[in-house]
């Protein structure tokens, strides 16, 4: 720990990075892991600073160092977002299995949307009154959910559901410090 | 004395018939393999134990040792060639790791794992394959196949059964069941079955044992696959001497 806050501060001199952050069709379990890294934010916090985020609720990404997206693509919201950080992000890191192959929200991909859409809102038993949601607010489904790299061009993944604090230090402090990241066994992992 | 061969710099003797894979189990050697299991025949088919002999690539499962070979096999050459094939793998296929009662004794997971794969990066095909689940006592997911044969293997050779087959051609290759219906009920298939312990991904699974180890304490969670392999490997009886 102290070894760390010392070393930050040496780099404090030089201008902290600023990271942005997303969660598209995800859980936002990967954002709870980010802060499972816990009281390295405090080092990590002399490093960077923080654009757009949940947890600074700033709505849209300005020019950004690094933007960490968790979740996949599933809706036409999640396209324009997803353009707005790579246009905006030097380096973009899909986070967590929605974002690099679809995960969970994917499970749809072999059905038809619509009768998903049927069956969710109008058959399902004990519906009353149900009616497919058709707000102009509401962004409208993708046909099938995509892993971000199908869509813009992704620099780094960091997998797992979630990716462990662990695994999401290790790769940010790599990228901080310069170097190609490395997860190793008992930090990748898929699960 | 038995001949040896180079693999990696390291001198590697094999008894007559052994392969190149084989000899380099036995002398405790890994070379990454997903089809190859040393209890059957090789089925050269995945090609993730390729290796380099005087510039060519071969499937190191099937290649007969020979004195003197030559054979690279750590590189980063064939490193990064053995994780294309598992991403590949990976994209064909619906291999969602968090949701599988195999995660974590898989090995297309392990070596995936091994060889610092952190995405699969083609374009995933999200094939539609419908579950089997028609048998009592076993689950067939057929989304994670890799069609390394080797459910078809331990059913023909030790079980005398033939409970599975692949059907097709090239990209519609697939596994079959062998019953008039398609089913596995309507097989004699058993849990004890060798069939029901071979398969390296989450196909074959047994019902109502569903994270009974949880996960992150499993097989390839403890070590790497590429240090468990070789508890698998055919190994000359206590007190032969190699060499």
């Amino acid at each position: 720990m102290r070894r760390a806050r010392l070393k930050a501060q040496s780099m404090a001199e030089k201008k902290k990075l600023r990271i942005a952050t997303t969660s598209l069709a995800g859980c936002f379990g990967c954002h709870m892991s980010f802060l499972d890294i816990d009281e390295r934010l405090f080092p990590l916090l002399d490093l960077v600073e923080f654009d757009r985020s949940p947890l600074t609720d700033i709505k849209h990404c300005g020019p950004c160092d690094i933007g960490l997206i968790e979740g996949g693509i599933c809706n036409a919201e999640n396209v324009h977002v997803l353009r707005e950080f790579r246009k905006n992000c030097k380096i973009l890191i899909a986070i967590g299995a929605c974002a690099i192959n679809g995960g969970l929200p994917a499970q749809r991909n072999h059905l038809d949307l619509s009768s998903c859409l049927t069956e969710v809102y109008l058959t399902e038993p004990g519906l009353l009154h149900g009616h497919i949601p058709n707000d102009p607010e509401l962004p409208l489904p993708l046909d099938k959910v995509h892993p971000l790299h199908e869509v813009v061009k992704i620099d780094y993944f960091i997998p797992g559901c979630p990716p462990s604090g662990d695994a999401i230090w290790k790769f940010l402090t790599d990228l901080i410090a310069g170097k190609t990241p490395e997860l190793g066994h008992g930090l990748i992992k898929y699960d | 004395m038995s001949d040896t061969f180079q693999l990696d710099g390291a001198s590697v003797p094999f008894e007559p018939g052994q392969t190149v894979m084989q000899a380099a189990l036995t002398a405790g050697q890994y070379i990454p393999h997903l089809c190859y299991h040393p209890e059957f025949k090789p089925h050269g088919s995945c090609k993730l134990c390729t290796v380099k002999i005087n510039d060519r690539t071969v499937a190191s499962c099937t290649l007969p040792a020979e004195a003197n070979l030559k054979v690279e096999s750590a590189t980063d050459e064939l490193n990064a060639l053995r994780s294309t094939l598992v991403k590949m793998l990976f994209a064909e296929g619906n291999h969602f790791c968090p949701s599988c009662e195999k995660s974590g004794n898989c090995m297309l997971q392990a070596l995936g794992y091994d060889l610092e794969v952190h995405t699969a990066g083609f374009r995933h095909q999200y094939p539609d394959r419908p579950l089997d689940p028609s048998h009592p006592d076993i689950l067939l997911d057929f989304n994670r196949c890799i069609l390394c044969e080797l459910c078809v293997r331990a059913s023909a050779e030790v079980d005398g059964k033939n409970v599975f087959a692949l059907a097709g051609r090239g990209s519609g290759k697939h596994l079959i069941v062998n019953s008039e219906s398609g089913l596995l009920k309507d097989t004699n298939i058993a849990l004890t079955d060798k069939a029901m312990q071979v398969c390296p991904v989450g196909v074959i699974l047994p019902k109502r044992v569903g994270f009974a180890v949880p996960i992150g304490e499993r097989r390839y969670d403890q070590h790497p696959i590429s240090a468990q392999a070789l508890d698998d490997a055919p190994r000359p009886p206590e007190g032969a001497k190699h060499g």
